[in-house]
């Protein structure tokens, strides 16, 4: 009988916590949008001005100023915005003269594209540099991760891909330059996710895919760097607590090879609080690699963004700050299923 | 993981390829380019590329600026009345359609620029033409006939001038009408796409990416001799000084100064320039009672350093200029009287009632090389006891200040809009109504510089039918202003184009509408 009337319960419970999980993202999306959104008025650029230029006589300036809809009321400005977002229209961008979204479809892939492999390189070497420099704490390779760590905070990120330019594509000529692809290779495929590297490879154009990579691999080490010291230093730190604790000192006792009571015991629970620093760290990356790609010439959502922000191209703006909020959130839910799995105290 | 690295970087070196032979890559910012249509296009590169795309009536030789020829118009005549203009159109001329060229077309691109009024309009509407009465004055009577009639007699050669302008630009106008919406005249199609007979075919434009072009191996004068352009965004110079020496681009748009510098020692590589219309001037708002004294806005122009700055500073990108028209307009002049004269400067500081200076704040955008001249200026403005607090801000945030009069001084750029004198004559000589919700904003309103005076002779100067009249009256404006204007006017932009030396022939006009890609030839 108990558990008969505790099933309804549970499912209850669940729906529950699924419609907070949907009102709060609901809210979250709400906030996100009011917030960009008066942001985008108290900015001290004239949006008009921004579109029609210097020389634009005042009949002119009068009558984009009502095609763009600031002669109404702020409320009504929202209210229509918020209405067209609903229904999926994200408006059209004063700067690119295309819709907002189809936009976005062309720069967000690309930045998709340089921040999970940046991500991908920050985790692959980050994480065993942390294991190792919190099971060797104090010793040499401790020593060489903090500088490596510590470059990679503390060095602008610009300086460092400017650097990187001179020597491995100027001086070496390991790497392929700035921008994306050549133009030899430039609208060779046909895109598919707007993801060059995907897209290459599953068309099976293995030259274009090498050309692509060829560009990529630099600004993906650069902002692999950032992500490196930071995931390298959490780990480290997260290792360390867990190593402090008793049931590692039981491990120990056990007769358990260090090795094994570091990854197969410590490493595991550590990775439950790492979770969430990858995620946040990759999240960091799809909005925040405008400098990178400034010195890249790399065509991304973050030079998007900013170029439209400057500009006060307000639906450009409030398109990709959605993008990046979408990004944060999926991110956040992705992380929190991520630690259902390691961690069974959580299902 | 290290061998998993290492192969990614020998597999992408492999992968090296140059431009292509028949093909110029250019590295240049083109993020301010907001549409394609020549009726709204104003935007230095979209000037740029909406120049290699469409042909015009007429044309101007860059080297020779008053040597006019015709594009799409093989003769052109003015009426006795000084009104009444006839272009006879060039035959066998076809749009990249197929469609051939004619002066309905001509009339058609008129019209809707008059009517669609968007921010190049002026330069037609000045004319008198309005959306009531376009169709009247601007007709075809027969396919290579078009007939304009202006609202008043102005000097010809102010008119010529002004149809030489992007929004002189002649589309197709079968083309344009398929895709019309509404009553739109295409110009939802025209931002995005081209509907031109010029040198060059859009292939694509990604905005704030990249546009290519393929020749037109139809073009009335001859197919350029390559086939395809592509113009990558780059926003960065040290980025597209890279890019330059290891042969990724062909031309590298925008170096700095140091750059260019460096660049002259490369053997591979070398520089080309050409004179620009736009200015470098320091505004000074007479709202701003100290600055409204004439001895003060004098002392100013005594305290700077022009030689310093553009030696140290700006050689090879500005030379100095000091009066309203840039050199190569008619009616320029090249006085130069101001240089840094501490001395002098405090005597009219004193006169003032100044003789310890005071204070202002400058605006400027921060850019380069913008920020640093405003520093120079700040330095030497300090000797005379003029304490310039900067403000540095993005341009469009500066602009809306400047625009609202909100500035003290502002260190800014004016480029010509076409290359009459008129154009500069009426920006920094006019201001028709000095209140602050006038309709026109020129230059020296946005100073409130109330000049009725100036105002009338200027505009005088525009309808004087005789040239050489017409050369005396500027001058004599010029000299005038040198003295009593509100404007420190600093330099004259020159344009600088990086190239490989395999590739040769870009055309730096004196407007950001007159570079032309259609003579570049690759080894």
């Amino acid at each position: 009988m108990s558990s008969r009337s505790g099933l309804p319960a549970q499912a209850a419970v669940h729906a529950f916590s699924a419609f907070g999980i949907v009102a709060q993202t609901a809210a979250t999306f709400a906030g996100l949008l009011l917030i960009t959104f008066l942001i985008g008025r108290v900015l001290p650029i004239d949006p008009v001005l921004a579109a029609v230029g210097e020389r634009a006589s005042a009949d002119v300036y009068e009558k984009v100023r009502v095609e763009l809809g600031l002669n109404l009321p702020l409320h009504v400005q929202f209210w229509n915005y918020a209405v067209k977002v609903l229904h999926g229209d994200l408006g059209r961008s004063v700067l690119t003269a295309n819709p907002v979204l189809t936009d976005i479809r062309r720069v967000f892939p690309a930045t998709l594209e340089l921040a999970t492999l940046g991500t991908l390189i920050g985790v692959l070497l980050g994480v065993p540099i942390g294991v190792v420099a919190a099971a060797r704490r104090g010793g040499f390779i401790d020593r060489v991760a903090r500088v490596f760590a510590l470059f990679g905070y503390s060095v602008p990120i610009f300086w460092l891909g400017l650097m990187g330019l001179l020597l491995f594509y100027a001086r070496l000529g390991w790497v392929l330059g700035p921008g994306r692809i050549d133009v030899a290779y430039d609208e060779v495929v046909a895109p598919l996710t707007g993801a060059l590297l995907v897209d290459s490879a599953l068309r099976g154009e293995w030259e274009v895919f090498r050309n692509a990579l060829g560009h990529i691999v630099l600004p993906a080490a650069v902002l692999g760097w950032l992500s490196l010291a930071y995931i390298s230093r959490m780990t480290r730190s997260f290792l360390l607590a867990e190593l402090g604790e008793e049931y590692v000192t039981t491990a120990r006792v056990k007769g358990l090879s260090e090795w094994r009571v570091i990854v197969r015991h410590a490493l595991r629970n550590a990775l439950v609080p790492l979770v969430t620093v990858i995620a946040l760290s990759y999240a960091t990356l799809l909005e925040g690699s405008v400098l990178t790609e400034t010195v890249f010439a790399w065509p991304g959502l973050g030079m998007y963004i900013t170029n439209s922000l400057l500009s006060a191209d307000m639906n450009a703006v409030l398109g990709g700050t959605l993008v990046v909020g979408c990004v944060f959130i999926g991110l956040n839910l992705l992380s929190d299923l991520v630690y259902r799995l390691v961690d069974p105290r959580v299902r | 993981m290290r061998r998993f690295f290492i192969a990614l970087l020998v597999c992408a070196a492999g992968a090296r390829a140059e431009t292509p032979k028949d093909t110029v890559v250019m590295a240049k910012p083109i993020d301010d380019m907001i549409s394609l249509d020549p009726a709204e296009s104003f935007e230095f590169s979209g000037s740029e590329l909406v120049d290699n795309l469409y042909d015009r009536l007429i044309g101007y030789d860059v080297k020779d600026v008053e040597k006019l020829f015709g594009e799409l118009a093989e003769s052109w005549s003015v009426a006795a009345d000084g009104k009444t203009y006839t272009f006879k159109i060039r035959p066998n001329v076809r749009f990249h359609s197929g469609n051939p060229v004619t002066a309905e077309d001509a009339a058609f691109s008129f019209r809707r620029a008059v009517v669609l009024n968007k921010t190049p309009a002026f330069i037609l509407t000045q004319f008198g033409f309005t959306e009531g009465n376009v169709a009247q004055r601007i007709r075809a009577p027969d396919p290579r006939t078009l007939v304009i009639e202006t609202e008043k007699a102005v000097a010809p050669s102010f008119f010529y001038y002004a149809l030489t302008a992007v929004v002189g630009s002649v589309v197709d106008s079968k083309l344009v009408k398929e895709h019309a919406k509404g009553d739109d005249f295409g110009n939802a199609w025209l931002k995005t796409n081209e509907a031109g007979s010029g040198p060059f075919k859009l292939r694509s434009w990604r905005a704030n990416e990249s546009y290519t072009l393929d020749s037109n191996a139809e073009w009335y004068r001859g197919a350029p001799k390559i086939k395809r352009l592509v113009a990558r965004h780059v926003v960065e110079p040290a980025t597209q000084r890279l890019l330059l020496e290891k042969g990724d681009v062909d031309y590298a748009r925008s170096l700095t100064k140091d750059q260019l510098d460096a660049i002259s020692r490369n053997k591979d590589l070398a520089i080309d320039q050409g004179n620009k219309g736009s200015i470098l001037y320091v505004g000074l708002n007479q709202r701003n009672p100290i600055l409204a004294k004439p001895e003060v806005r004098e002392a100013l122009k005594w305290l700077v350093d022009y030689d310093a700055i553009e030696k140290n500073i700006l050689a090879g990108r500005f030379v100095k200029h000091q009066t309203f028209l840039p050199r190569g307009f008619l009616g320029a002049i090249d006085e130069m009287p101001y240089k840094l004269d501490v001395k002098k400067a405090k005597a009219l500081l004193a006169k003032a009632g100044y003789p310890d200076g005071f204070s202002l704040t400058v605006d400027v955008e921060s850019a380069s090389p913008f920020t640093d001249v405003a520093q120079a200026l700040q330095a030497s403005w300090a000797l005379g006891g003029v304490k310039a607090s900067l403000i540095a801000s993005d341009g469009k945030q500066l602009l809306t200040k400047y625009r609202a009069r909100n500035h003290e001084a502002v260190i800014y750029r004016w480029g010509p809009d076409y290359q009459d004198p008129h154009t500069n004559a009426e920006a920094f000589a006019m201001n028709y109504d000095n209140r602050d919700d006038a309709k026109s904003k020129t230059v020296a309103w946005r100073n409130s510089w109330d000049i009725p005076d100036f105002t009338r002779r200027a505009g005088e100067a525009a309808l004087e039918q005789d040239t050489k009249k017409r050369a005396a009256i500027y001058e004599q404006l010029q000299r005038e202003h040198l003295k009593v204007a509100p404007f420190v006017i600093l330099f004259q932009e020159i344009e600088v184009a990086a190239r490989r030396k395999n590739v040769d022939g870009f055309i730096i006009g004196p407007n950001f509408g007159t570079n032309f890609y259609y003579a570049i030839a690759k080894k």
